[in-house]
């Protein structure tokens, strides 16, 4: 923000307290800062580089694994962006439903087999049709209670408190996501332990090389030279992508789309439109808790190990890559959401692995002194 | 009567706004509300369209009681409340803000009908119709959230300062406008700082200061009245 101020004209300078001539200082700050910046990119760059050319099936792997991150947060953040675009609030319980989404597929699957019911209903039905409708009845299921959830969320402890000051309803959000977290260890909600999670449906592995396209199995192995990827990943990636073009076309095309873009800039004369703007904002959350309840599960499947803690970080990677990509954008939540994916699984694979969640915050540090409005932010959009 | 105002009490917090006014507005009229800046002219309309409830005190409309019915209710009933400072939404287009001011109606075909309307009477609408409403002129997003409040149909247009920053043709060719809409059956409440283009159009006038209603006439009786004259009209 410094920087920011540095650049601005001289009227608004003079309004400042400032002693010492404030101008030079603050522009010497901002390009200590961006040399600073220029010289870590230049040095990360050329890491990234001679890694690659050391060893290009270990960089790609490690790519493909960014992008099954990437993709998963994408679909968290889209939440974040969306809910703080309408009503400007960081709403911190939505990785803590992310994670109430990956618990309902592992009780529609454990407890209920859910996943096999179009078999059991149908006995002669083929097997890939069934798992395919089963586990769509499965994600679907996850979405709707998360978004049932978000609105119960929005209802009681986030309504009340709109016309209060935004950092009321921001600790608001932070207490729910403790109750959330906390309440679902207890013994007869989720449990407190990690859980073996049973997928609905079976993931393989699949090797890319020189030698062509295949699946791997115990007798047939991925041959040395070759990338492996999951069916998981690809199917991350699809639904992501899918979910990103769906939103882009109810925000930008339906009528319901446009009430939020309206009710995102001015409530009171959206409602004169005859827009009931707390229906529009129960849809907003609706939506994001879907997607994030979406993300749950595949991450589940991807993951196969839950526990009610589960949400926090990528809960809190994907808030980062919202604010990376500029908050309140959805291409933004793409981008910011792929990027931080990358940086994840490059300092993973080449730094430790412990590193990659303190780059992920060393990122939204690094974004909120450099370029509060990310990339896609509008710049006079206000931060919280 | 179409709309019936009865001593009407609004507040904002702790300050009393409007103290008990009380007016009326026939089917077919316009009718104007002048007064100086903070006299309660905009809050008057507010309370009308629903956005802010009344302490006391009612409003009828089509004789039915609105007083605490929500704005987005209110604007079904065909009461349509152009705010104060335009108001149109700049990261929409000007098209999509034509399409939200029709939010309440379904057929596609008649509010299709009512958008060529509407760019009958502002053809520069139609030739920047793509254009996000934040980049129009001010002259222009005033004819836009004009035009937005007319695509939901009103029976009622409750005009907030339509003639507010703009060049003395403009004014002009706006008032026109209005008595054309008025014309076709659309009944008007104007509220005005300019109070001469206000009374040149409207049937009857009503004076506000401080929260109260101290005159009230025709329009013709009060650009005659000497008070009127001396606070309103800038003649000694
Ligand atoms: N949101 C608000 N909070 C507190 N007081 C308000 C608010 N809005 C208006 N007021 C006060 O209520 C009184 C009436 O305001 P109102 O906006 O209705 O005046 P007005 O007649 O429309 O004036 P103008 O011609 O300047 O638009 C003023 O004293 C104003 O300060
Ligand atoms: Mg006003």
């Amino acid at each position: 923000m410094q920087q920011a101020s540095a650049e601005r004209p001289r009227v608004s300078q003079s309004r400042q307290p400032a002693p010492l001539s404030p101008r030079a200082s603050g522009a010497g700050l901002a390009w200590i800062g961006r040399g600073f910046l220029l010289i870590l990119a230049a040095v990360v760059a050329l890491i990234l580089a001679r890694n690659l050319l050391d060893n290009p099936r270990l960089f790609a792997q490690i790519v493909i694994s960014g992008l099954q991150l990437g993709f998963v947060y994408a679909l968290i953040a889209l939440g974040y962006t969306m809910v703080y675009g309408i009503v400007r609030l960081i709403n911190f319980a939505h990785g803590d439903v992310f994670m109430v989404g990956s618990f309902v597929s592992f009780f529609a699957v454990s407890r209920f087999s859910l996943h096999t019911w179009p078999e059991t209903a149908f006995p002669g039905m083929s097997p890939d049709l069934s798992t395919l409708i089963g586990a769509i009845s499965v994600i679907l299921l996850s979405m709707v209670v998360c978004a049932i959830l978000a609105v119960v969320i929005e209802r009681v402890a986030y309504k009340p408190l709109r016309n209060a000051p935004r950092i009321t309803a921001l600790i608001t959000a932070i207490g729910v996501s403790f109750f959330l977290e906390f309440f679902g260890a207890l013994n007869f909600v989720f449990s407190p332990r990690f859980i073996p999670y049973q997928r609905p449906f079976d993931v393989y592995a699949y090797y890319i090389g020189g030698s062509g396209i295949g699946m791997v199995t115990p007798s047939n192995p991925a041959p040395p030279d070759s990338i492996t990827f999951s069916s998981i990943f690809v199917i991350i990636v699809i639904t992501s992508i899918l979910m990103q073009a769906l939103l882009q076309w109810l925000v930008k095309r339906t009528k319901m789309g446009k009430a939020m873009r309206a009710s995102a800039v001015d409530k009171p004369t959206t409602r004169l439109m005859g827009v009931n703007v707390d229906r529009v904002i129960s849809f907003t959350f609706a939506i994001g808790a879907a997607f994030a309840g979406l993300a749950g599960v595949l991450f589940a499947i991807a993951y196969p190990s839950i526990h009610t803690q589960l949400g926090i970080l990528p809960g809190l990677k994907a808030f980062v890559a919202a604010v990376l990509g500029g908050i309140g954008s959805i291409p933004g939540a793409l981008v910011g959401a792929l990027i931080m994916g990358q940086a994840e699984s490059l300092t993973a694979g080449y730094i430790s692995t412990p590193m990659r969640d303190a780059v992920a915050f060393t990122i939204l540090i690094v974004v909120l002194l450099v370029r509060p409005t990310g990339i896609f932010g509008e710049p006079t959009g206000e931060k919280a | 009567m179409l709309l019936e105002i009865n001593d009407l009490h609004v507040y904002y917090g702790a300050i009393h706004a409007l103290q008990g006014v009380s007016f009326n507005v026939n089917e077919g009229e316009i009718v104007t509300l002048i007064g100086a800046n903070g006299a309660g002219k905009s809050t008057t309309l507010r309370a009308i369209s629903g956005l802010l409830t009344p302490r006391r005190g009612t409003i009828r409309y089509k004789d039915r009681d609105i007083t605490s019915m929500s704005a987005e209710d209110i604007v079904r009933l065909g009461v349509c409340h152009v705010p104060e400072g335009r108001r149109i939404f700049a990261p929409l287009t000007v098209r999509e803000n034509l399409e939200l001011g029709a939010y309440t109606r379904k057929d596609k075909a008649e509010i299709d009908k009512t958008m060529q309307r509407v760019f009958a009477s502002f053809p520069r609408l139609r030739e920047r119709i793509n254009q996000l409403g934040g980049t129009l002129s001010g002259g222009e997003q005033q004819m836009l959230a004009m035009g937005r409040g007319l695509m939901s149909r009103p029976s009622l247009l409750l005009l907030d300062e339509p003639s507010m920053g703009l060049s003395p043709l403009l004014v002009e060719e706006i008032f026109r406008i209005i008595k054309e809409i008025n014309a076709q059956g659309t009944s008007i409440l104007l509220v005005e700082q300019n109070a001469l283009m206000a009374l040149s159009v409207a049937h009857r006038a009503y004076v506000l200061e401080t929260g109260n209603i101290v005159l009230q006439g025709s329009a013709r009786d009060m650009r005659e009245n000497p008070q009127v004259k001396a606070a309103y009209l800038g003649v000694a």
